[in-house]
This record gives C-alpha cells, sequence and structure tokens, in this order.
C-alpha cells in the first residue's frame, strides 16, 4: 500500500472529498476481493482505478455508489460516512459500461428522470434537458428511443443523464468498454471536456491503461484486491513502485539479477550472465536480495559509437516492422528476452539473426524492482 | 452437377470476356447471372427439403381436421339428401307468402315420404323439421305410417289430396317452410344456437328463451382471466427471485418449477381431488384446528377448477417472464437507484416495462390455453366449474350433435383469434418474448 494516506492529520475537507479509509470486502466471508484499500480523492479530481479484471476496482467504485455494502472499513463523502446512506440519497452520478439507458423512455425522458424523482417544475426540467442536450452536442436526438442511438451517442447521453442532476461525484465503470478505438479516443476527449468544463469529481474504472493515463490526474493500480501504487500518471510510468505496476502500465524489459550493494543513491545489480548495472536507487530491494531490472524499450538503445552509462550483450533474433517504428528483438546469455524500440527514421540499423550487438541506456531509465521467485 | 458447374463457370468466363468495349468490372454477364440463380434455386429447394415432412404433418394433422370442423359447421345435407326431389320444386315456392306450395309439389312428396317410410328412414326427417318447428315430428312420422301401404303410381297423381284429407296440417305454410330452410346444403342454425339464438318461424334471427352456450362463453372468459391473473401474481415475483438469485440457487428451484410439468397432468389434477374433497386434507386440516365446523365445499366447485388450473399453467407464465428478466441488465436498476429514484417506484416505472414482452407472452399462453380446457374442469369442475370445452365434448361424446360441437368450437376459435387480434393492436405480438 503505498498511497499516502494522510489519516492522522487534519486536512481540508476539499483534500479529501472522497475518503476510503481500510475497507474491505468480502463476499462469501472467506475471500476479500478488496483488502485495506485506502484513497482520498481531492474536490474536482479526475481518479482511475486501474488494474486486470477481477481486481476488485469495480466492487470498490459500486461500495461508493450504494449497491455493495461494505464489510469493513468507512467510506466518507465530504468527512460524512455514507456505509448506511442509501444509494438514491447519496448523490452520485454514474455512467455505466452497457449506459443503461432505459430502453422505453426517449432520449429526453431518460435525462428528465433524475429531475422528475426529485420533484422539479416541469419548465426546470424542459430547460434543463435542452442544456443537458446541447451540453453533449445531441440537440436534435430527445425524441429518439436509446435503440436508435450508435453506441458513441448511447455513451454521450448516459453520462449527459449521470450529470444532469449536477452531482458532486460522477462514477464511471468502464464506460468506454464497448467502444471501437477511434470512438473511444473521441469520447476520452469528450469526458476530459466536461470534467474541466463541470468540475465534477470523478471516479473512473478502467483495465485500459491508455485510457488511464491520458484522462487521469491520479491513478490507483489495483491487483488482487490491493493498491500496488497510487500516483499521476507520469509517476506511475517513470517510477513504477514495483515490478507489477511496471509491467502492467506500458512495456517493459525484464531482466532478472541480483542487488549487490547500494551506496550514494545508486544500486549496483549483478545479472545473471555476470555482467552488472546500475541504477537508481528509489524501490530497490536490500543489498543481496533478487530483483527485476526494468528497462522501457524506448530508452533502451542499440550501441553505436558512444555508450550510455549501461550496457550488455545480446544476440539479435529478428525485427518486427511496425511503422512508425521498428521492434528489435534480442536474446540474452541468460535467457531474458529484450526488446528495442527504435524509431524508423535513417539511422535505424540493419541486423542479422545471430549478431551479438551491445546495448545501451542512461542511469535514470533503468530501475531494479521487486522479484517474486 | 460438378460438371454442368465446371462448364457453366467456363462460358461465363468466356462469356464475359467476349463482350467488346466493355471494363471487366461492369457487370455480371448472361451466363454468370443464370449460374448464380441457379445456385440460388438449389438453395431455396434444399431449404423446402428440410422442412417438407413438418409442412406435410402440419397439413395432415392440423390444417386438415380444423378445415372438415369448420365445414361441418356450417355444411349440413341430411334433409337435401332425404328428399331431393321435393325441394327442387319447392325452389320456385315463394315461402313468404301465405299459400301452401302446389298440388303437384305435394304429390312429389308423398312419393318421396313412402320411400322414405320404405326404407325406414322417415323418422330422420321427422327429426330433422322438428328441431327448427317443434311438433312436426308426430305429423311427419304418422303421415309417413299412413303413406307407406299407398300405391305409389297414384301418389304421383294424386298424392296430394291424400295427404291432406289424412293430415289438415299440412295445409299450414310453416311447415313446408321449415322443410324448405332444413333442406338448404348449408345452414347457420348451428352457429345460431352456438349463440343462443334461433330462427322463428317468421325467419326473423331472435334470442332462445334459454341461454345456454354465451353464458358458459362467458363464464370461460371469466375463469381463463381469473387464472391468468392469478398466475400473473403468483410468478411474477417468484420469477424475478429466480431471475436475481445464484446460478446454484435459481437452478435447483427451476427444476421445482418444471417438476410439476414433467407429472403427468391426470395424476396433479386428482391430487387436487384428494386434497379439496369433503373429508380431503385441506378440510381435514381446517377441522382439527377448529377454523371451521364442518367440510367446505371445494371439490367440483369453480374454485377448485381455477385453483386447479393455476397450479398447471403457473410454468407457462413463469418460464417467460424469468427468460426476459434474466435477459434484463440489473445495471438499468441501479442507473434508476443512482439517479435518485426509490426502489419501489424505481421498480415500477424501470424494471417493470421492461418485463412486459415475457408478462404478455405468459398471460397470452395462459389465456388461451386455459379459455379451450377440457380435463381439469371435467374432473374437478363439477356442473358450476364447466367450460365451453367440456360442452363442445358433450355434444360430441353424447348427444351426437357433432354439428353444434363444430360451430361452438369454431366460435372458440374466432374468440381466441379475436382476442389475439385485440391483445396485437394493444401491446404488440412483436413484444412477445418466450426464450
Amino acid at each position: 500500500m503505498t498511497d499516502t494516506s494522510t489519516t492522522g492529520q487534519a486536512p481540508s475537507s476539499d483534500d479529501q472529498y472522497v475518503r476510503f479509509i481500510n475497507v474491505k470486502k468480502s463476499y462469501d466471508q472467506h475471500n476479500l476481493v478488496v483488502k485495506d484499500f485506502n484513497l482520498d480523492a481531492r474536490k474536482g479530481e479526475f481518479v482511475t482505478l486501474l488494474g486486470p479484471s477481477g481486481s476488485g476496482k469495480t466492487t470498490c467504485l459500486m461500495m461508493l455508489a450504494g449497491f455493495e455494502d461494505v464489510t469493513s472499513g468507512s467510506i466518507l463523502i465530504n468527512g460524512e460516512p455514507v456505509n448506511n446512506i442509501a444509494p438514491y440519497h447519496r448523490n452520485i452520478g454514474m455512467v455505466f459500461q452497457h449506459y443503461a439507458l432505459f430502453p422505453h423512455m426517449t432520449i429526453s425522458e431518460n435525462l428528465a428522470y433524475p429531475l422528475k424523482v426529485r420533484k422539479k417544475s416541469a419548465d426546470e426540467v424542459k430547460r434543463r434537458v435542452k442544456e443537458s442536450l446541447a451540453l453533449v452536442e445531441l440537440a436534435d436526438f430527445g425524441k429518439r428511443y436509446p435503440g436508435q442511438l450508435s453506441g458513441g451517442q448511447k455513451q454521450r447521453v448516459a453520462l449527459a443523464r449521470s450529470l444532469i442532476f449536477e452531482p458532486s461525484i460522477v462514477l464511471m465503470d468502464e464506460p468506454l468498454g464497448a467502444l471501437d478505438k477511434n470512438l473511444r479516443e473521441q469520447m476520452q476527449f469528450e469526458i476530459k471536456r466536461l470534467h474541466e468544463d463541470l468540475g465534477f469529481t470523478a471516479i473512473y474504472v478502467t483495465h485500459d491503461q491508455t485510457e488511464a493515463l491520458t484522462m487521469s490526474d491520479r491513478i490507483a493500480v489495483f491487483n488482487d484486491g490491493i493498491v500496488e501504487q497510487c500516483a499521476a500518471p507520469e509517476e506511475l510510468y517513470e517510477r513504477p513502485a514495483n515490478s507489477f505496476v511496471a509491467d502492467f502500465i506500458g512495456e517493459n524489459n525484464r531482466i532478472p539479477g541480483t542487488v549487490a550493494r547500494i551506496e550514494g543513491g545508486r544500486a549496483q545489480i549483478s545479472l545473471a550472465d555476470g555482467s552488472s548495472a546500475t541504477t537508481l536507487n528509489p524501490n530497490c530491494p536490500q543489498p543481496g536480495e533478487p530483483c527485476m531490472l526494468t528497462i522501457r524499450p524506448e530508452n533502451l538503445f542499440i550501441a553505436g559509437d558512444t555508450l550510455r552509462d549501461n550496457c550488455i550483450e545480446a544476440s539479435f533474433t529478428t525485427r518486427l516492422y511496425v511503422g512508425d517504428s521498428i521492434r528489435y528483438f534480442f536474446k540474452m546469455s541468460s535467457g531474458a528476452e529484450l526488446m528495442v524500440k527504435a524509431l524508423n527514421d535513417s539511422q535505424a540499423p540493419v541486423l542479422t539473426p545471430g549478431a551479438l550487438t551491445r546495448l545501451t541506456w542512461d542511469l535514470a531509465d533503468g530501475l531494479a524492482l521487486d522479484r517474486a521467485i | 452437377m460438378h460438371r454442368a458447374e465446371l462448364s457453366a463457370a467456363s462460358t461465363g468466363a468466356s462469356g464475359g470476356g467476349a463482350t467488346p468495349g466493355l471494363p471487366p468490372h461492369s457487370g455480371l454477364s448472361a451466363a454468370e447471372k443464370s449460374q448464380s440463380r441457379r445456385v440460388m434455386r438449389r438453395r431455396k429447394l434444399l431449404t423446402l427439403a428440410f422442412v417438407a415432412p413438418l409442412i406435410i404433418f402440419v397439413l395432415i394433422a392440423f390444417v386438415a381436421p380444423i378445415g372438415t370442423m369448420l365445414y361441418r359447421s356450417v355444411y349440413h345435407p341430411t334433409v337435401a339428401q332425404l328428399i331431393p326431389e321435393t325441394l327442387a320444386v319447392l325452389a320456385d315456392w315463394d315461402e313468404t307468402g301465405e299459400a301452401r306450395p302446389s298440388d303437384s309439389a305435394l304429390n312429389i312428396f308423398t312419393v318421396e315420404l313412402q320411400l322414405l317410410a320404405d326404407d325406414r328412414r322417415s323418422g330422420k326427417l321427422a327429426e330433422e323439421i322438428n328441431r327448427s318447428l317443434p311438433g312436426s315430428s308426430s305429423l311427419i312420422k304418422s303421415s309417413a305410417r299412413k303413406i307407406k301401404p299407398l300405391d305409389p303410381e297414384m301418389l304421383s297423381r294424386d298424392g296430394a289430396s291424400k295427404l291432406l284429407a289424412m293430415q289438415p296440417q299440412w295445409q299450414q305454410v310453416e311447415i313446408w317452410r321449415e322443410m324448405k330452410l332444413a333442406g338448404a346444403l348449408f345452414t347457420n342454425d348451428f352457429y345460431l344456437t352456438a349463440l343462443d339464438l334461433m330462427h322463428n318461424t317468421q325467419g326473423d334471427i331472435v334470442a332462445r328463451d334459454t341461454q345456454i352456450y354465451v353464458k358458459l362463453y362467458m363464464k370461460s372468459l371469466w375463469i381463463a382471466l381469473l387464472i391468468t391473473l392469478l398466475t400473473g401474481i403468483i410468478s411474477y415475483p417468484l420469477a424475478y427471485y429466480l431471475a436475481t438469485a445464484p446460478t446454484r440457487t435459481a437452478n435447483t428451484l427451476m427444476v421445482f418449477v418444471l417438476l410439476p410439468f414433467w407429472t403427468s397432468l391426470l395424476v396433479r389434477t386428482t391430487s387436487w381431488i384428494a386434497l379439496l374433497q369433503t373429508n380431503g386434507v385441506v378440510n381435514s386440516f381446517l377441522q382439527s384446528i377448529h377454523a371451521i365446523g364442518e367440510p367446505l365445499e371445494l371439490l367440483y366447485t369453480q374454485f377448485s377448477t381455477v385453483i386447479a388450473m393455476t397450479h398447471i399453467l403457473l410454468p407457462f407464465m413463469i418460464l417467460p417472464l424469468y427468460s426476459v428478466m434474466k435477459g434484463i441488465d440489473p445495471s438499468y436498476l441501479r442507473a434508476a437507484l443512482s439517479l435518485g429514484a426509490k426502489p419501489i417506484p424505481a421498480f415500477i416505472r424501470i424494471y417493470m416495462p421492461m418485463t412486459v414482452p415475457g408478462l404478455s407472452a405468459g398471460a397470452l399462453l395462459v389465456f388461451i390455453i386455459s379459455i379451450g380446457y377440457y380435463i381439469t374442469p371435467a374432473l374437478v369442475g363439477g356442473t358450476d366449474g364447466q367450460m365451453i370445452s367440456n360442452i363442445i365434448a358433450f355434444h360430441m361424446q353424447s348427444s351426437n350433435n357433432w354439428e353444434l360441437a363444430a360451430a361452438l368450437g369454431s366460435l372458440l376459435l374466432g374468440l381466441i383469434l379475436l382476442l389475439y387480434w385485440i391483445y396485437d393492436r394493444l401491446v404488440g405480438v412483436s413484444n412477445i418474448k418466450l426464450g
């Protein structure tokens, strides 16, 4: 648990608008689906819960929405515990993966529904539905039924409906999971725009790391019921706390090794093939313990005339032509497989299979992380 | 076959290539078109071959009997076969007037009546005419008896005066009118009877004094409606529970829903007899807890018909409801709650409209099955709980009036089609979902 939970202090309520404190959840009284989850979300922040399926992220969202009860621990919204507040009194907007637009109501009726249950006047309902349709650029679609809309349009309506009663928190459960790639990117912009314009607090669940990286202020990476790391996108990508995060976010080269010594903020790693490498200290296991040296493919280079801080040897196996880049695959004598991502320009080297090649990288680009044996 | 395809393909290619001035992708050549048509035709024939056994079966086992039934309800050739020549001359007679048919017509009738008397078929004629003109049976029978020994030659010349001398009632117009009407090959009499109507002596349609069948139709409709309502009320919460329960529980409970489905209908119905009879389980229990002083009259009532049929038809309601509810994403209800709706209004406004396809399919099934139900009312209904199908069976088996049974059955069919049509207008058949 690396979340910087500040339970002991007394911060302003805006910094801890949504709080999960030691939340646990079990469906069968035996296995914990969520193990000791802590999170503070600032008011207006966009927080993403990212993780493989079955890692407990949706359960956390459902507990916040009130559809699942909390086995242990508490959830606070604006300083108030909500464990015993019914979902319809929590005033939380929610967007579902399959939109959950009511099929027997028109788009306007769908949007009017939350206002009508709040007994707003007919004039106000009409005005706000109109504004809301304009907000998601679907002004002419009010009289249609959800079945007559495309997936992207449906999701915009679902978004509008979750915002129309001006909730302070909006939860989104894989809202773009059912859309194709182009539409997904378009909707990411749309959601970002609405978030910036309206300033609601968003808790977003996804298993798509690109989506999480592009949209979020902070990302909580879930694995098997616990949060491996909760940090801003750049930090997750550049300084992953452990090898799970390093692997889950983006691609990585993994070279098994052992920590030889740590001194002056630098760690000396001895690798299986006898060579050694130096990395910066953060998140490094104790000396003598096994570790996993990770280097992003775009930070690993095929050595030309100049060498960087670290250098190892590996034999070239094959290459993959991607278009804007070329991926080169190598194998070390210890068996570790490596990939180098190089821009497809005039300097892209031509290698023959089996050729022993030197690969090099900067000190700051390699990380020594934990290794499960 | 293979050879034909090859040659067709080659001619197609050469035909396409030989067309001068056209680019190669401008369309299909005649040979290619006919080739494609041939393939389509073969595919259609193959499909037809697959369904042919079913079509033949349906024609033989379903369309033919129902067609015969419909035909029988209007086709009634008995009288026409008994006195064909009399009817031929009566065709020219004006039955609306006050004069009886001419003597020559009466002569022909006496000849035919004598023939009938010889074959001992005069009673049949008497029975047929008596149905619409009560009292005419004895007249026809006694006339036939008296005419039998007379000389046919003399009858053909002078039968009219003999007949009138023997039985002056033959002067009256009514009997001739009835004979002419009864002689028609096609009749709506059975439909009129089935609707408690009849022709009066003036030929107008009037209501019968005793109303039987319309009342019975109304009662059947009412019982069917009651059963539909009851199954709906019982099934809805159960189906909802089944649809939301964990798979294991739902599967176990589903067996209990289906178990009575697999038990013999007769066993289930007779078990209700065991429960409801005067010294049955229900009465004994109620008496033992001193809830009642003496046994209740439960069996052989409308109550027992309704309760037994509700039990029997429950699966027909539960299954379509369950399958529709199973397909409703729980996130709809969650969405409604997150939007601020309380659980019960959300259920009514959001969930229930989505279950309409299942509910209407179940209701239509139960209603249509129950309105024509036979065995349960026959066994547990007594006189009070009889439905229209029981009277149809009575006319088929006991009174031997197949034409009336056919008319009653056809009206029932018409009633169901009418209700189906109304249902289609109100709910829409396309909304039905069985699974």
